[in-house]
């Protein structure tokens, strides 16, 4: 038994190394001033500071680049969040085919590639004549984010005691009060890991942006990433940027799932 | 009770706007000339242009070569994640899914640059790395999220019956969490042949995937033609699903995190 828990041990930090490598390699080539990736020229804190007081190339579009996909995925997640959960208390009261439907339709977007869902939004718009920008993008972003909010939804739901809803109602609580003193409180944890990875997808979107965008210049940091690697040279501040990013989400990672397995060890 | 049936309302509406129309659209624009005539030429001209053929053919070898490669390096890190006296920490799990979460045009770029820097020329090897170090991630987590929901009293009990531990993964461990491996499948598959940018930084532009080829085609306002790749694509995603099962889908439980 213990040999083979060294064996898997290791082999499970063996993929981790692996997974891990080109991540670290940013970090590590953040500290130093080249220009290129991989190329160290000392330790240097100068791209973060170039970073944080403006000082570089083209400061404005990345700045704007990075609010624009603060903005969006915040106002997608939002409304993805909002919608969805109303969807699965909807869905979750539906029965026989129009749920099977509902439920169809809700898989859509989740099974369909990136690629798909921005050439049939960019057609849709095209078709409806909407000019392309921030609306439509977070429209996009709004849709293949909702799916995922009612599938961290609906298994709250099916935990909740259906009765307590009524017996709020009975005992003399208006709708609004039952909805928001029973319902909320019951399904805020779905609520929150279905916002928390609408957020995360909206982020790390390229090929839904890229197609909804239109032609005004709207860049997120993916399609700027994009476009700059196209020109050949990486904005150098970009290795500082992705390594703070990395790290926020390594911290409330480690946070949110720490703090979910001390829940289950003391229900446990 | 009812009424609240009404709620999914919105969501109905949203979802035929934003859905359903545009994947009809996607079915329309692909059976019309420029002028919105009905054609059939959009398709046809797919299956004679032997460049799109050939990029197809490629695409469709990568990603099975890429799902492949995902199922035999996922599955025992997922396997070895789930199982209880192999790994009793959480924090190893999250640090799987991680870089799910980091923007992977950036780890795209990061791995071509470790590429060139050990002096490995990109092609298809680093293709195919850099889509399984990608990918590897998306096919883990599915399959560690239903073997950790398996109930270990069935490996017991075949293992009470007189079954050796190679019988017990292959004739209950494995059927078990078949459902995993085809999320997983589902996941890494049409991503992998739809990619455009991804293809583009790992081989320096040498090999082109579909993706690519659709991307190029809508810039371009090329959008018939590009409307008919994507409908072909369509087509592979409707069948890879059916033959998936897709009724197991309402079980997925849970978000990522």
């Amino acid at each position: 038994m213990k040999g083979k828990r060294i064996i898997a041990k290791a082999y499970l930090w063996l993929v981790l190394l692996v997974l891990y490598a080109p991540i670290a390699f940013i970090v590590i080539f953040s500290f130093t001033e080249a220009k290129s990736l991989g190329n160290w020229t000392g330790f240097s804190t100068q791209l973060y500071q170039n970073l944080f007081n403006g000082s570089m190339q083209n400061a404005s579009g990345l700045l704007s680049a990075v609010k624009n996909t603060l903005l969006i995925a915040l106002v997608a997640s939002t409304v993805a969040t909002l919608l969805g959960t109303v969807a699965a208390i909807g869905i979750y009261h539906l029965r026989g085919r129009k749920r099977g439907v509902m439920t169809f339709l809700n898989n859509i977007p989740m099974i369909n590639p990136d690629i798909i869902t921005g050439v049939s939004l960019f057609l849709l718009f095209v078709f409806l004549g909407v000019s392309q920008g921030y609306l439509t993008v977070i429209l996009a972003h709004i849709t293949f984010c909702t799916p995922y909010v009612v599938l961290n939804v609906m298994p709250k739901l099916r935990q909740m005691n259906p009765n307590i809803y009524e017996a709020a109602l009975d005992l003399g609580a208006t709708p609004r009060q039952a909805l928001r003193k029973v319902l909320v409180p019951a399904l805020r944890p779905g609520m929150v890991s279905g916002f928390i990875l609408a957020f995360t997808m909206s982020l790390d979107d390229f090929a839904v942006t890229f197609f909804t965008r239109g032609t005004i210049g709207l860049d997120t940091l993916s399609t700027y990433i994009y476009a700059d690697a196209r020109k050949g040279g990486l904005t150098p501040e970009l290795k500082p940027l992705m390594s703070i990013i990395f790290l926020i989400i390594l911290v409330v990672l480690l946070v949110i799932n720490i703090r979910q397995s001390k829940q289950q060890q003391t229900k446990s | 009770m009812n009424k609240r049936s009404s709620w999914a309302l919105p969501y109905f509406i949203f979802l035929v706007l934003f859905v359903v129309l545009p994947l009809l659209l996607i079915v329309m624009y692909a059976l019309q000339d420029g002028s919105g005539h009905f054609t059939l030429r959009n398709i046809t001209k797919f299956f004679s242009d032997k460049d799109a053929l050939s990029t197809f053919a490629l695409s469709i070898e990568v990603a099975i070569e890429n799902t492949l490669l995902c199922v035999l390096i996922g599955y025992p890190a997922a396997y070895i994640l789930a199982d209880n006296k192999l790994n009793r920490s959480a924090v190893t799990v999250v640090l799987f899914i991680l870089p799910m979460w980091i923007n992977a045009l950036m780890r795209t770029l990061a791995t071509a640059e470790l590429f060139n820097m050990a002096g490995i020329p990109l092609g298809k090897g680093t293709l195919l790395f850099g889509m399984c170090y990608d990918y590897l991630p998306f096919m883990i987590y599915p399959i560690y999220n239903q073997l950790k929901k398996m109930d270990p009293s069935y490996a017991e009990a075949a293992q009470d019956l007189g079954a050796t531990p190679v019988q017990v993964f292959r004739k209950v461990t494995l059927p078990l969490s078949m459902p995993g491996v085809w999320s997983g499948v589902m996941m890494v598959f049409m991503p992998t042949v739809s990619t455009f940018a991804i293809s583009e930084f790992l081989t320096n532009n040498k090999i082109k995937l579909f993706g690519t080829i659709i991307q190029e085609n809508i810039n371009n306002s090329m959008w018939n033609y590009g409307a008919a790749l994507s409908l072909i694509m369509l087509v592979i995603i409707g069948i890879t699903t059916f033959l998936q099962g897709g009724d197991q889908q309402e079980e997925v439980s849970g978000g990522l995190i």
